[in-house]
């Protein structure tokens, strides 16, 4: 019950109490009431329990981590053609190896 | 990247392809590790997402998961459940409550047995909707029964400080919002004598979501600390869960024993402060609150401070309340469970007699619980 919803905020209320945000293209209201006042802006990624706003999402620190989780894919795919090339050269290796043992 | 999509927020979390290069580093990480180590997600969510991802599956053998208690549905005590249920059956009164309490059942059956019996009870998504029902039904009681960790907790608290800024007269609040860190506590380190907490399997916690959106991740500091066991507080994406899983190995690989935030982008070290001056504005600590499956926790219960006496449904109905506790059924090894010292299915009446339709304990009440995410995601383990 715990879970929460990424959201944009696209509208503030005058009293700033209330706030529209689009969940991937389903637009709600929500409640701004446990948020400091101009916390929250238009355009801020939020997260959002049963109906309030409870935090805004950093982006800063979310694209870090989309980076982070980018190098990571990157790195394993450059183990995985060291591997590859390895194991490669490896079979060549034992190819000549049973070459050699095939002749003698 | 340039500019952060909300659909990064929802794929980039979830991709497959970075799963498993972090289940390959895991992998990697725990051939070092010089015991199996077992690590308790606390929150149900977690315990949600472990399971539907099938995430054990990806873990070696010597990285497990003990399932935590964070379902605040689930350790809910019969007799809170029951007094929503008295409550909603008393004349004038409309008992009003989050979807997740319908088919929890208490001793005389779930609030949607009392809603067939004519009691006017209704589910709502936000607390806030009790205004308007309020002001709809100005010749009835409003009762909201509220229940959630401190992620929903100031939410209620808002609700309060409205009712009294309106001047509504027809809201009142049973409370049974409940704290993390004091179980966490409970669990490692009990104050019960009759609880052996000594005995228990937990060496990390990973910790909850968006409990620590609000109370910032300060509220477990004190466990590397003082009880020796690394916190990683994490987010409830399959990414998020296998990097926090990853940074709790390396700790031990590298004999480090810390409190470390994964779920950077919401958590911070001092959490929500106007959502914390709101719990603290209007609720105030109970000195036991009794949890299904692990008894009294001390200090793990808010209420309503006593200056809001006037808005305590527990002190305006108190002479119709039951007072007894009801103990779960004797069979019944959710307390164990929740220590990490047995998985659901050594329990002899999990699958047969303790289902999601009929749950005997508290891991089988919510979609949450340890028990009801293995009877659900069962063949996955």
């Amino acid at each position: 019950m715990c879970l929460s919803i990424p959201s944009k905020v696209v509208k503030i209320s005058d009293d700033k109490t209330m706030c529209t945000v689009d969940t991937m293209g389903v637009q709600r209201d929500a409640n701004l009431m446990m948020m400091g006042d101009d916390d929250v802006t238009i355009g801020d990624y939020v997260l959002l329990h049963i109906g309030f706003v409870m935090n805004k999402i950093d982006d800063d620190e979310a694209m870090a981590s989309i980076d982070t989780y980018k190098e990571i894919l990157e790195l394993m795919d450059e183990e995985d053609r060291k591997k590859a090339i390895l194991e490669d050269d490896e079979c060549e290796a034992r190819g000549e190896q049973y070459a050699q043992e095939v002749k003698s | 990247m340039e500019t952060l999509e909300l659909k990064n927020l929802y794929d980039d979390f979830r991709d497959g392809d970075t799963i498993k290069a972090y289940a390959k580093i895991i992998a990697e990480d725990a051939k070092k590790l010089k015991k199996p180590i077992n690590i308790m997600e606390v929150c149900g969510g977690h315990t949600h997402t472990i399971m539907k991802f099938g995430l054990p599956q990806l873990l070696p053998d010597n990285v497990s998961f003990i399932h935590g208690p964070g379902c605040p549905v689930c350790i809910m005590p019969k007799e809170r459940i029951d007094h929503a249920y008295v409550l909603a059956m008393q004349a004038d009164v409309i008992l009003v409550t989050l979807g997740d309490m319908i088919k929890v059942p208490g001793s005389n059956g779930s609030l949607q047995d009392a809603r067939a019996k004519g009691a006017d009870v209704r589910f709502v998504y936000s607390p806030m909707e009790c205004l308007k029902i309020a002001e709809d039904n100005a010749d009835k009681t409003v009762i909201f029964f509220a229940i959630g960790f401190e992620t929903t907790t100031p939410m209620t608290a808002v609700l309060v400080e409205q009712v009294i800024k309106q001047k509504v007269p027809n809201i009142l609040f049973h409370i049974n919002h409940v704290t993390v860190p004091e179980v966490m506590v409970e669990l490692i380190d009990s104050r019960d004598v009759h609880v052996d907490s000594y005995n228990n399997q937990i060496d990390a916690f990973l910790g909850p979501s968006h409990v620590s959106v609000i109370s910032g991740s300060k509220i477990y500091d004190k466990f590397p600390k003082d009880y020796g066991r690394p916190v990683v507080v994490t987010g409830f994406e399959p990414v998020d869960a296998m990097q926090g899983i990853s940074m709790i190995v390396k700790q031990f690989v590298e004999e480090r024993c810390e409190m470390e935030v994964q779920y950077k982008r919401v958590v911070n070290h001092d959490g929500n402060l106007k959502a914390q001056d709101l719990i603290n504005t209007y609720f105030e600590k109970m000195s036991l609150f009794r949890w299904r499956g692990l008894g009294n926790v001390p200090d793990s219960g808010l209420k309503l401070r006593a200056e809001y006496a006037d808005y305590d449904a527990e002190v305006k109905y108190k002479d119709v309340l039951p007072i007894a506790e009801i103990e779960d059924h004797k069979l019944c090894i959710c307390g164990d469970i929740l220590r990490g010292m047995a998985k659901p299915q050594e329990c002899t009446i999990f699958g047969t007699a303790c289902k999601p339709t009929t749950p005997i304990g508290s891991c089988m009440v919510s979609s949450e619980g340890a028990c009801a995410a293995y009877y659900k995601y069962g063949n996955l383990i």
